[in-house]
């Protein structure tokens, strides 16, 4: 298991979200993506097929303007400036449109609303009831509780990214596209948050867009490098995450992947 | 909020109407200023029935303390009349144009190329169609006030965060959802800056329309204290304007800042 839960102790650290995280986990489907991509003209990828394992973490490498975010814009339905021609399919053929929740590298925190408003901020937008219950619930998972009633501007830049992640979890969706989440905190915070996130977001099916190789190394069950006009598929060690980054067989394997980016 | 003021004194030296001056600094330079006046007219020699010298102006704001008072009260009511009339007309405009792409098409133009008249030169047309009573003065400052305020609120309204706008999307919130709860929350602070503006400018627009035709308001004692050679009571009745535009301005700078802490943000 891994090491650094003992740095995020606290609270809300009682094991109720993985209980809970596992029931929801056993309908979860994958999803699969193919198809190429244009952008102004050129040919970004071209016959791209791309999966995300059902209830897992896919980690997607790859260097800056590889089109790491594009892809993932793509998933998520959102405006890439550019043209996918493909399909996106789900396992249970049931659509990916409204089973998608986003996180970004900014936290996206509406300064206006507190944090119990913001974690509920889908509720909101769809003009839903909140079921109150829950949402009390995932502000203790993340360590949020005492700082419920504040505004963003309130909130340290940890604070803040574990108010978004809450968000994201309140949505309930089987499928949640993270684009960099870490990549803004300051090194033993992402180290908190990685951790705290793969707890949280078990039995998911996580796509995690980075360009950070240690974090792949760390969170990943699947692995793709872009590079190359094209998504390829790097193994990981054998072990679950959250890997110690630190540990023989992960430095190992990243050596190799470094290795495969550099190639 | 700490880091609020450590915005607003790095941003201020760009835009006088952000930084908020000491009270010591204002009396200071208005005790100057009086000294200044007083003595140009020791120096110059100039007459009174041109300009007055402080001491005069004050007697006559004493003596016609009601005069000017009942005058100043009917401009007060016409500006905050244009003021609440101007700021809800360029309200709806900009959320009518964010609705309708049709709005934005159309009514964009219209609103550029109204800009090239001259407001001012309005006025005798409104007092035409109008006449001399409050609705000339009130139609006046609310077109002085409506473009800034129209302009301001679209462009906040124009400027949310991309970040913003993908998160509800991907919420799926509808497009009028995302125009209450996300731009227009976000646009507060534009349109608190555009109320601020027009604070200042709508004034101007009643003393204006009364200039042109009326027979109440401080524009028009003004004009009728002019005529009659009473320079004195024409100037008590200038600075009595100038108190009433700096605490309107005052107290919509205090609505402002309300409105952008709630909003989270700070100019």
């Amino acid at each position: 298991m891994p090491l650094d839960w003992k740095s995020i102790s606290g609270p809300w650290d009682s094991g109720l979200a993985e209980t809970r995280s596992s029931l929801e986990a056993t309908a979860v489907p994958g999803l699969t993506l193919s198809g190429s991509f244009e952008f102004s003209g050129q040919v970004l990828f071209s016959d791209l097929e791309f999966r995300l394992q059902p209830g897992s973490w896919t980690c997607l490498l790859g260097a800056s303007g590889a089109g790491k975010s594009t892809l993932l814009r793509a998933l998520a339905g959102l405006d890439t400036g550019g043209k996918f021609s493909g399909t996106v399919e789900t396992d249970d053929r049931e659509g990916v449109e409204d089973r998608i929740s986003y996180m970004a590298q900014s936290d996206l925190l509406f300064p206006w609303l507190t944090v119990r408003q913001n974690v509920s901020l889908g509720r909101r937008l769809r003009r839903q009831r909140v079921d109150e219950s829950r949402l009390d619930q995932l502000i203790f998972d993340v360590g949020l509780r005492e700082h419920c009633n504040k505004k963003p501007a309130q909130l340290s830049g940890g604070m803040r990214q574990r108010t978004a992640l809450a968000r994201t979890l309140m949505e309930g969706t089987p499928f949640v596209l993270l684009d960099e989440p870490f990549s803004a905190l300051d090194s033993k915070t992402r180290s908190e948050m990685q951790s705290l996130a793969y707890r949280v977001l078990k039995g998911k099916t996580v796509l995690l867009v980075t360009h950070d190789i240690a974090e792949a190394m760390k969170l990943g069950n699947q692995l793709y490098i872009l590079k190359d006009n094209n998504a390829i598929n790097h193994p990981l060690p054998s072990s679950l995450p959250v890997r110690d980054v630190n540990s023989r067989e992960a430095l190992e394997a990243q050596a190799r992947l470094i290795g495969a980016l550099n190639s | 909020m700490s880091n609020k003021s450590e915005k607003s004194r790095t941003s201020g030296f760009t835009d006088l109407s952000v930084r908020k001056p000491r009270l010591v600094d204002v009396l200071l330079s208005v005790v100057a200023i009086v000294v200044i006046w007083q003595v140009v007219i020791w120096v110059s020699g100039v007459p009174s029935f041109i300009l007055p010298g402080p001491s005069k102006v004050a007697l006559a704001l004493l003596e016609n303390a009601a005069l000017i008072s009942e005058h100043a009260w009917i401009t007060l009511l016409e500006v905050l009349a244009g003021l609440a009339l101007g700021t809800l007309l360029g309200i709806a405009t900009a959320l009518y144009i964010m609705m309708s792409p049709i709005a934005q098409r159309l009514l964009m133009p219209v609103l550029v190329l109204s800009q090239t008249i001259p407001v001012f030169a309005l006025a005798p047309i409104l007092t035409l169609w109008l006449g001399y009573g409050l609705s000339s003065k009130i139609v006046m400052t609310l077109l002085i006030i409506y473009f800034p305020v129209t302009s301001t609120f679209l462009d906040g309204l124009h400027a949310t965060p991309r970040g913003f706008l993908d998160l509800a999307r991907t919420m799926r919130a509808s497009r009028l959802t995302t125009l209450i709860q996300v731009r227009v929350p976000a646009a507060l602070p534009s349109l608190a800056s555009g109320i601020r503006l027009a604070a200042v400018y709508a004034p101007i627009g009643a003393v204006i329309g009364e200039w042109v035709g009326a027979s109440q308001g401080l524009g028009y004692l003004m004009l009728l204290a002019n005529g009659r050679v009473k320079i004195d009571l024409m100037f008590a009745a200038l600075i009595t304007l100038c108190l009433l535009t700096i605490l309107l301005r005052a107290v919509i700078g205090i609505v402002c800042e309300k409105i952008n802490d709630w909003a989270g943000q700070t100019p």
